[in-house]
């Protein structure tokens, strides 16, 4: 479903070329739910940005269903749903109705499977109450079970979440996740997400892809993940441990801008 | 074009809800744009002619210019709010969609207020075309529609260049708003050098002024083909190409935002 090959970005930092993603091979079959770890500035979210076309490769390529993302991003937008957890997708005046109408006309997709889809939907997220609250009053949970809302209107085989739990509470945390798991088992979405909640990736996914330095680092379940640093007991030392094991082993190269998020390794 | 006609009505329907701002809008715009135009009749009230052209004639040009850039700027003046859209993230967000981003942006927050700039430019027109004769009026709907063309293209290379200065919004407004001031006079009133420059670099004349020779019958004060007069179609077309291909090569290079 997801395939990358030799997959790499530069950036262009005044003057100096600093490759973001560098070499980066693997694939994903179609009904996984794959984690995508890493600190701060590795590389995942300009991966999942040329997963989704929004970025342009520089070497090698990416296909998506079955597609070249960046090339074929128009045909691409209509099979794979995608959630900024930093950022909303959708329309910051209109209500919340009204921005899935405007999603609806932009996908084109059937009136009555829409109706259908936004009932389920509606009922499964607890959408109900603010459905006519502008998106801007929305609290950070509600934006997110919208913003998740959005993305799965079209009903798309792939699902590309960028930190979709980041600030959210507990019971928010703890409700995204179910319908995540649920979305996976029951309909055989395929998932991919980046997280900094090992919460996240310990409840939800089946496989973990640990990106450090726009490399790679790791490619395997999560006892696998564990058996690397023996004698750890929480996934998050272990996963702390590795980040700092590579932070030694080579000096971090400045980034273009610093990531916005929490340093939540430890959290 | 169905996609940016469904997302302009969207966006007119949710502004439609603001009616107050809505009318201060469309009559400030309006107002701003008339005072422009009685700056052209207070010149007019020391001289006779502007360049060698009369009121009604300098009128036909500043008109035809303001109605092709309207419409324009109306249209898809908004693609120049590209940087706006990149700092905020909501380029990331139009790129997800099944929708032509330069689509979504042109589109996006349309209201009915973009009209006060139009209607101004329609009145003058409007005012100025007894001066047209039967026989050349089939010059002039061709020329607004180049001239829209034109400007959208000068819009979209403004928006190109933003991919690669996010930080200078303004330097695509020199051509843009420049150019709408350049072809509302005639081009007679400056020099030769700026003439030969908007007629083969940036193709600005083709708005206007070489196809208004044609229909005003004037010889070219500047000596340059003849021919020029009719070519306005190829001008658009070939700007509108070069235009095309920035805003590709723009969305290569785009780099989004730090996450």
């Amino acid at each position: 479903m997801i395939e990358t090959m030799s997959l790499g970005r530069d950036f262009k930092v005044r003057g100096v070329v600093v490759p973001a993603v560098h070499d980066l091979t693997f694939g994903v079959a179609a009904g996984e739910f794959v984690g995508c770890l890493g600190p701060n500035g590795a590389g995942k979210s300009t991966t999942i940005k040329m997963l989704t076309g929004i970025l342009t490769p520089t070497r090698g390529r990416a296909l998506v269903a079955g597609l070249d993302p960046a090339r074929q991003r128009k045909a691409l937008a209509r099979r794979i749903g995608v959630v900024f957890g930093q950022r909303t997708t959708l329309w910051w005046d209109l209500p919340l109705r009204d921005s899935f109408e405007l999603v609806r006309l932009l996908y084109k997709v059937d009136r009555n499977r829409f109706g259908t889809r936004l009932a389920e939907l509606t009922e499964v997220l607890e959408l109900g109450p603010f459905l006519k609250t502008p998106v801007r009053q929305l609290s950070l949970g509600q934006r997110m079970r919208g913003d998740i809302t959005a993305a799965l209107l079209h009903d798309p085989e792939v699902l590309v979440l960028d930190e979709p739990t980041i600030g959210l509470d507990v019971v928010a945390k703890a409700e995204v996740r179910s319908f995540l798991a649920r979305l996976n088992a029951d309909r055989g979405t395929t998932v991919l997400l980046t997280t900094h909640d090992l919460g996240d990736v310990e409840r939800l996914c089946r496989r973990v892809l640990l990106i450090d330095h726009g490399r790679l680092a790791f490619d395997g379940s999560v006892a696998e993940l564990r058996a690397l640093v023996p004698g750890q007991e929480s996934i998050e030392d272990v996963v702390a441990h590795l980040y700092l094991s590579s932070t030694r082993a080579a000096p971090r190269t400045p980034r273009r801008t610093p990531d916005a998020d929490p340093p939540t390794v430890t959290a | 074009m169905g996609d940016y006609l469904l997302l302009a009505w969207t966006w007119a329907r949710a502004s439609a809800q603001y009616r107050t701002s809505f009318a201060v809008s469309i009559l400030s715009s309006f107002a701003i744009n008339a005072l422009d135009a009685v700056a052209i009749g207070i010149v007019f009230t020391h001289v006779t002619t502007l360049g060698g052209f009369s009121l009604r004639e300098v009128m036909f040009l500043y008109g035809t210019g303001g109605v092709s850039f309207a419409v324009a700027d109306m249209l898809f003046g908004n693609v120049e709010r590209l940087s706006q859209h990149i700092r905020a993230g909501t380029f990331d967000t139009m790129l997800i969609r099944p929708v032509s981003p330069f689509v979504q942006m042109a589109a996006d927050g349309f209201g009915a207020h973009r009209i006060g700039r139009l209607a101004q430019a329609v009145i003058v027109l409007g005012l100025s075309l007894p001066v047209v004769p039967w026989s050349r009026a089939w010059m002039v709907p061709v020329m607004i529609v180049c001239g829209v063309v034109i400007f959208t293209a000068v819009f979209t290379l403004g928006a190109a260049l933003q991919f690669v200065l996010v930080d200078a919004p303004e330097l695509a407004n020199a051509f843009t708003y420049g150019g709408v001031t350049l072809t509302q006079y005639p081009l007679s009133v400056y020099g030769d050098q700026l003439v030969r420059g908007v007629t083969y670099i940036v193709p600005l004349a083709f708005v206007n002024w070489q196809p208004a020779l044609y229909v005003l019958g004037r010889p070219d004060p500047f000596g340059l083909p003849g021919w020029l007069r009719f070519a306005a179609p190829l001008a658009a077309l070939l700007l509108s190409a070069v235009a095309a291909l920035a805003w590709r090569a723009g969305i290569r290079r785009y780099r989004s935002t730090g996450n």
